[in-house]
């Protein structure tokens, strides 16, 4: 039996399609209702309760906590302030991206850094020489993401907390009756959304009281199928499917560096030694070949060859994670490696590593379906990621 | 602020004047909508009548608003948002229900518990209605050719028209020239033998005309549902966030990023023209603004016969206007709840209040319903159509509580009496008590309701006899005929003069349709 999350007597009770998946060897819903439609418009226009224990968290504590942290990851740790998060990759010698997650500074001597690999041993090995403690809190540890536009007023009624003044990638600690938590204003869906923090013995009684208490505000359970969509609207990268992390890569073509991800923003070269630093330097002295783009598939294109095998345009309900050639006249520049129609944008979409020099935004490259058994070319543009990006977010 | 010009006025800011509007800013032109009421939306606002509920006024649901229109016109980025609406639930007088899912083994099994026939009937309907959906869509998005015409381009209309019909073979052509003719009832008298379930089906043929569901052309309106759903892949169909005026506001919101100058509290008396030329209008409040081409997204009746002076029409056309068929025959009913309705037949809450709740429980109701119009009266026991959208978009009223759109049919423009404040209550109270026999604890869970009888939609919407539709969607009003013979095409015997709303082709409904083809015509005329 693989492991269940601390909320699994709930979940188990509310899936009824019976539909699971796999995440870092738990088991998850990957939708309560038959159909994920309705998680995913939760999401969106309401607010959508899902289960993220799965992550691996890590507590590092000592003198040196932040410095360890900062040995290993590419953006600055000594510059996060307590109360403060970063979303952050970190590298391999090579410059080569690992994995990628959250750092919260809880303390001046604590922070959390959330995984989506194991990453204790990979703590350890960088830590030589530092006062510095790590605790693997994967499992004793659950989380929750509230996450949509009316999130911030049910965790207003639901916790006493100083919700109003928590800006975007903030930390604060709150207490719902007995239960310390902390909360962050973070999530995978680029929207308006918190994560909370707490020990899983009191995983049930929290989620039995965020139910309750979004009720009134259509707080709906959503799945993994729903946040899959909203993360490819914000353009968020989701490791093994987006980029392979260079541990596993069985060939060097397979990984990938932070520059070609579209996570240049977070390598700070300019700070003290980390892993991949001076790699990630030779690096950026010369442009990228490959980037992270977004794809928009022109839907009168496509309507056109589909018409062609006299159908309407078929596209699967969930979010499909393949990789798709991607062209530019009869030279393949490229590959997707997910997409969806996004029901909010109302546009197909996809997430694609593109070659220089066809990464300008408005280019014209053309992306592989296969309509009636055939492979086919739709026109695609290139576009800025991310796809959605709504006020509320920060604001 | 510098009293521009404006190369196009557009009166009327329903969604359809705001679509045509969009549709000529964006090629460049300079635009005025003038509305007459406070705000825009005409049938598809959403109004804060009681203090924190919100209601969809008049329509509730979108079903077939263009795809090309939300893509052209970016209406994601301007706010719109569809949310799913997934289910019909027809609770029964005899104490059970019938429910269609969004899901498909569901509605199976619950088809199959009223009759095994049926339910595999229905698979093979809905393949079927599919196909003669998919054949008949692009009609939707051509300008009508003219009948009468030798023109190029109307044999042209009229050619691909053909092809459309060749291509669906002759056992498609056989089921769709019945649709186009058959009634409802008799047409799903030939598929299905549960009676809720034929008449729930045959109740969309209904909405908006004064026939029954055994009344001839009934039958083609249930292709509108398999439209909607072909769309649904890409989900045109559905509940708005922050219910239909936001549909509205989404599309002004476009118009004004293309540089569209919106008034509201506009009224337009009449339209100026001179020598058999539109020249501009004229407010009631005696305004003059001149513009070289004039739009009316109003009715057909008020296009014609109330902006210009019929005199100066074609007697023929003035005839045919004069006979175009506008009897509204619908009221809506809006409810603020501090509670959900709680029905007798499947108690408590759960997915089936999400969905549509439809009071059809047998074609002879519906049709029942229908004689009491006929002879002038509201229906004793009216069809029911019935959503509630805080279930949907838990914005649309305050933490825990809840409002109800009550679509109603029959309520005949033509009263006997005609309505008074006291029919209206009285029209009113028989629709809560219709629902309360089903659902019991409706009355005492009501806060605030709002009775729209067709009465009050002519007065405060503008609709004329209170057709939600600008004209009935009958056979003889439809494509080449919509509203009438040789002006189908958005043109009018005025230069410079056009039509634009629901009473042009493809008709009514929250689908931008009717604008936009308008403004693809208008901007070819300037072209020439
Ligand atoms: C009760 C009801 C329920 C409905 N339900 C649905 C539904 O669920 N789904 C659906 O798709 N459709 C529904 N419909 C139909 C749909 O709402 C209409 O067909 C559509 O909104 C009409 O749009 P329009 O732009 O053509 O005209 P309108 O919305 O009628 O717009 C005309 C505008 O012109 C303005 N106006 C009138 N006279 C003047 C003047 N002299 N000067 C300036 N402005 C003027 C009016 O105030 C109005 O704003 C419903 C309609 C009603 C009434």
């Amino acid at each position: 039996m693989l492991r269940t999350t601390p909320f699994h007597s709930r979940t188990a009770l509310l899936c009824q399609a019976q539909n699971w998946r796999r995440w870092a060897g738990c088991v998850v819903a990957s939708s309560y209702e038959l159909s994920h439609d309705r998680e995913y418009w939760a999401i969106r226009s309401a607010a959508a309760l899902l289960d993220v224990s799965p992550l691996y968290k890590y507590l590092v504590r000592g003198p040196d906590a932040a410095r360890l942290l900062d040995r290993i990851v590419t953006r600055d740790i000594r510059r996060c302030a307590v109360g403060q998060v970063m979303y952050t990759p970190w590298c391999d010698e090579a410059g080569k991206v690992l994995d990628d997650g959250t750092i919260t500074r809880l303390d001046e001597d604590l922070l959390r850094l959330t995984a989506a690999e194991p990453n204790l041993r990979w703590l350890h090995e960088n830590s030589a020489g530092l006062d510095a403690t790590i605790d693997d809190v994967s499992d004793s540890t659950a989380a929750l993401a509230v996450q949509g536009p009316a999130s911030r007023a049910i965790l207003r009624d639901a916790l006493e907390a100083d919700l109003d003044s928590l800006r975007f990638f903030r930390a604060t600690r709150a207490q719902v009756r007995d239960i310390p938590l902390t909360i962050t204003r973070t999530g995978y869906t680029g929207d308006l959304g918190y994560e909370l923090w707490f020990d899983g013995r009191h995983a049930e009684r929290m989620w039995d009281h965020l139910i309750a208490a979004g009720q009134p505000y259509g707080l709906t359970p959503a799945g993994m199928l729903a946040l899959d969509i909203a993360r490819i609207e914000a353009g968020l990268i989701l490791i093994d499917v987006d980029y392979v992390p260079a541990r596993k890569a069985l060939i060097l073509a397979r990984t990938s560096s932070p520059f070609e991800l579209g996570l240049g923003w977070t390598v700070r070269l300019d700070k003290g030694y980390f892993v991949g630093q001076r790699a990630l330097r030779a690096e950026q002295a010369r442009p990228p070949t490959w980037q992270l783009r977004g794809l928009e598939i022109e839907w009168d294109a496509l309507e056109r060859l589909y018409a062609e095998a006299g159908l309407p345009v078929e596209l699967p309900a969930a979010a499909w994670r393949t990789s798709v050639p991607v062209y530019a006249g009869d030279e393949q520049v490229g590959y997707a490696t997910s997409g969806c129609w996004s029901p909010l944008l109302k546009q197909y979409i996809a997430l694609a590593h593109v070659r220089a020099p066809h990464t300008a935004p408005g280019t014209s490259l053309a992306m592989e379906v296969t309509v009636e058994h055939r492979r086919r070319r739709a026109p695609a543009r290139v576009r800025e990621l991310p796809f959605f990006n709504p006020e509320r977010k920060r604001a | 602020m510098k009293r521009a010009g404006f190369d196009a006025i557009v009166i009327g800011g329903g969604h359809n004047g705001l679509v045509n509007a969009a549709y000529l800013g964006r090629a460049g032109l300079r635009v005025l909508v003038l509305e007459r009421r406070h705000l825009v939306g005409g049938a598809a606002v959403t109004e804060e009548v009681f203090p924190g509920f919100k209601y969809s006024v008049c329509s509730y649901v979108v079903s077939l608003l263009r795809p090309e229109i939300i893509r052209d016109l970016d209406l994601p980025a301007c706010g719109l948002e569809i949310l799913p609406l997934e289910s019909t639930f027809t609770p029964l007088p005899n104490g059970d229900y019938l429910v269609r899912w969004a899901d498909h083994d569901l509605t199976r099994r619950e088809l199959y518990r009223h009759s095994p026939r049926d339910a595999d009937a229905y698979d093979e309907f809905g393949r079927l209605m599919h196909q003669l959906a998919f054949a008949v869509k692009p009609v939707l998005g051509m300008i009508p050719p003219d009948v009468t015409s030798f023109a190029p381009s109307d044999l042209a209309g009229l050619l691909r028209l053909g092809r459309y019909v060749r291509g669906l073979g002759a056992d498609r052509f056989h089921a769709l020239v019945k649709l186009m003719t058959m009634s409802a009832a008799d047409y799903l008298e030939e598929w299905f033998e549960t009676e809720s379930l034929k008449a729930t089906m045959s109740a969309s043929g209904i909405i908006g005309t004064f026939l029954g569901p055994r009344s001839p052309g009934t039958a083609y309106v249930l292709l509108h549902h398999y439209l909607g759903e072909i769309d649904g892949v890409f989900r045109a169909w559905g509940f708005a966030r922050g219910g239909t005026g936001a549909v509205s506001n989404a599309i002004a919101t476009a118009a004004e990023r293309r540089g569209v100058t919106l008034r509201t509290g506009a009224a337009v008396a009449r339209v100026i023209t001179r020598g058999g030329r539109a020249r501009g209008v004229v407010l009631e409040s005696g305004e003059q603004i001149g513009a070289r081409v004039v739009v009316s997204a109003l009715d057909p009746k008020r296009t014609f016969l109330e902006l210009v002076d019929p005199a100066e029409l074609p007697g023929e056309l003035v005839a045919d206007i004069r006979r175009f068929r506008i009897r509204g025959s619908s009221g809506k009913v809006n409810l603020a709840l501090s509670e959900l309705p709680d029905f007798t037949c499947l108690p408590g809450f759960g997915p089936h209040l999400r969905g549509a709740i439809s009071i059809s429980p047998s074609v002879e109701y519906l049709e029942r319903a229908y004689d009491d119009a006929k002879y002038g009266a509201f229906s004793r026991r009216p069809y029911l159509d019935i959503v509630i959208p805080s279930l949907i978009d838990p914005g649309m009223a305050p933490p825990g509580k809840h409002v109800m759109s009550i679509f109603v049919q029959y309520a005949p423009y033509q009263l006997n009496g005609g309505w008074t404040d006291a029919r209206r209550e009285a029209f009113g109270d028989t629709v809560i008590d219709t629902l309360s026999q089903f659902a019991p604890n409706l009355k005492s869970a009501i806060l605030h309701r709002q009775v729209l009888t067709p009465a009050d939609m002519e007065r405060e919407m503008g609709l004329t006899e209170g057709n939600i539709f600008h004209g009935e969607l009958s056979l003889h009003q439809l494509f080449s005929l919509r509203p009438a013979t040789r002006w189908a095409q958005y043109r009018t015997p005025i230069a410079g003069y056009y039509q634009c709303g629901s009473g042009t082709h493809p008709g009514g409904g929250i689908s931008g349709a009717p604008g936009r083809l308008g403004a693809l015509r208008i901007l070819k005329d300037l072209r020439q």
